[in-house]
């Protein structure tokens, strides 16, 4: 039942792009985004997805895999499209009673939906070749120069890692009391909107009360072993930067650099 | 009247990399009027052999049938077969949920459909069976109560619904020797009066032995042994071995005494079987 759903999208593997520092993966991702929104020509679009191909490549992730991710957004994406087809205005190509498609609506829509796959898939990438632990560490890191101005980066990131671990523990117990509350004749599936969400109540109160009987435990336990927050902290593994994230950086900037090219650079 | 279990194979999450292989044609029956345990390791099947008992898991391959009527069936006699079997998992208090006691036991006698005067009658005998005063505890919050008396109260849950056939997964995991006790005898003060079926899994030999006719011990999936618990423990010991698998306390101690020279008879399952058992042999009277 529950326990079937498979959460978090890592897809573990040997590669380089899974080898990278998370801190370049998390930069790299944020700075293509910019060059998504930079792009504006089909040949920078076209070096865009030439790029996230042989990041692909490179991660040895199965072909479609990262294409199944634009699924839960690909109403969005199609309603994207048809929007811009038939309310841009512009040059009409096509015409029947209030409906009227025009070449600069044609060239927007896909402009935009290419937009929001490229965000999409290159995200994915990132959360396919990163595991969430791994990934927390980089975003604590990332944040600790705002730690002066007061954000608690390790403390977030502490809670991102607890709230990751606990996930599928939650599952887990969700699907034991809804057997449980199944097999005393509890009816999840009948009844209009308000007795189905009450049908919830005999499953969210037990999960509520051991989810803070685990917090309880669990800040117990740390106390236990002496946790006292980020201060004075060491870790395992520690976060260093290799040549392949100099590599992977270099390579960024000079996709930026032809992309500003050819978008200012180029005599019109 | 009985559980029948015919040739039932289960594989969790089929088809992927996480494929795992839970039960493997298993086959048994369990009566009315019988106390079976099921024993094995954990990860051995046995909690998910419980959940094919009463429909929460239909197998892959095979059928379990209830008084004859197949559990895989989506009309009214398949649903009501599901309804007489009733399930207490391990640590039913964590599944407690309502303001009262009263309202906690009554959830399972209302979903049956049951009018207010017998849900009432169920939940004042399931309350007395598991010796919780109902004018004491009733109106109480079932968060204010000790773990032993949360989990009498989870019981009485699913006594209320009056099973045919009651399956009871580790009823005593995590409890004080006084209210693991407690929780037996008023589980064999139900068995009794209501001559149901029970299952209790379990994997502490000496529950097993103390208070089931019939063993079913299970590993990797697999049924191994199906049989009297004193047969089993007598002349399976070398299967038991190979599951790495205990005997009772008594029947080890038994063995040891027998070392030493004193000539002991049977298979004594509890400590009392034992105690008289070493009379016997030394020609002391009971006292």
């Amino acid at each position: 039942m529950l326990t079937e759903i498979t959460l978090g999208q890592y897809y573990p593997g040997e590669s380089v792009v899974h080898h990278l520092d998370p801190r370049t993966k998390i930069l790299g991702v944020l700075f293509y985004m910019v060059m998504v929104f930079l792009a504006n020509s089909p040949l920078s679009y076209g070096l865009l997805i030439a790029f996230l191909i042989a990041a692909t490549a490179l991660a040895k992730l199965p072909p479609g895999l990262l294409l199944k991710s634009i699924k839960p957004l690909w109403i969005i994406i199609l309603l994207t499209l048809v929007l811009h087809f038939f309310t841009d205005p512009g040059e009409v190509l096509w015409h029947w009673k209030v409906f009227t498609i025009t070449k600069e609506g044609i060239i927007m829509g896909i402009k935009m939906s290419l937009r929001l796959v490229l965000l999409l898939l290159v995200s994915s990438l990132m959360t396919f070749t990163t595991s969430p632990i791994v990934l927390t560490d980089g975003i604590e890191s990332l944040l600790r120069p705002f730690k002066r101005v007061g954000v608690p980066a390790h403390e977030l990131a502490m809670m991102m890692t607890i709230a990751l671990r606990f996930i599928p523990t939650l599952l887990e117990e969700t699907d034991r009391i809804m057997k449980a509350q199944m097999s005393r004749g509890a009816d999840f599936s009948s009844g209009n909107i308000v007795q189905r969400a009450k049908n919830l109540l005999p499953i969210l109160i037990p999960l509520f009360i051991s989810s803070f009987r685990r917090a309880d435990e669990l800040a117990l336990a740390m106390e236990a072993r002496c946790y006292h927050g980020g201060e004075g902290r060491t870790r395992m593994h520690e976060l260093v930067y290799q040549k392949r994230d100099g590599a992977a950086a270099f390579i960024l900037v000079l996709l930026f650099a032809v992309l500003v090219f050819l978008r200012w650079g180029m005599p019109a | 009247m009985s559980i029948e279990v015919d040739h039932i194979s289960y594989t969790y999450m089929a088809h992927t990399s996480l494929e795992n292989k839970a039960l493997e044609d298993v086959s048994f029956r369990v009566d009315k009027g019988e106390f079976v345990a099921l024993i094995g390791h954990t990860g051995s099947g046995k909690s998910t052999l419980a959940e094919h008992l009463n429909g929460l898991l239909h197998p892959d391959e095979g059928c379990v049938r209830v008084d004859g009527v197949d559990l895989k069936g989506k009309d009214r006699a398949a649903k009501e077969a599901r309804g007489k079997v009733g399930m207490v998992f391990q640590y039913p208090e964590h599944q407690l949920f309502a303001e009262t006691i009263y309202e906690d036991i009554a959830f399972g006698p209302r979903n049956q459909g049951k009018s207010p005067e017998e849900v009432d009658a169920a939940v004042r005998s399931a309350m007395a069976f598991v010796d919780l005063d109902y004018d004491v505890f009733a109106s109480r919050s079932p968060f204010q109560l000790s773990g032993g008396q949360m989990r009498r109260v989870a019981i009485a849950g699913v006594v209320a619904m009056e099973p045919d056939y009651l399956i009871m997964d580790e009823p005593s995991a995590g409890l004080d020797p006084v209210s693991r006790d407690n929780i037996f005898s008023q589980l064999m003060k139900i068995f009794h009066k209501r001559q149901m079926g029970v299952i209790l899994i379990t994997h502490s030999m000496e529950e097993a032995a103390q208070y089931a006719d019939r063993l079913l011990v299970m590993s990797g999936g697999k049924l191994h042994l199906d049989g009297p618990a004193r047969d089993i423990f007598t002349h399976d010991r070398e299967t038991l071995e190979k599951l790495s698998m205990d005997v009772p306390e008594s029947v080890k101690l038994a063995d040891e005494l027998r070392q030493q020279g004193l000539s002991l008879k049977g298979t004594p399952l509890t400590e009392a079987e034992l105690i008289r058992a070493i009379e016997r042999a030394k020609g002391w009277k009971a006292c």
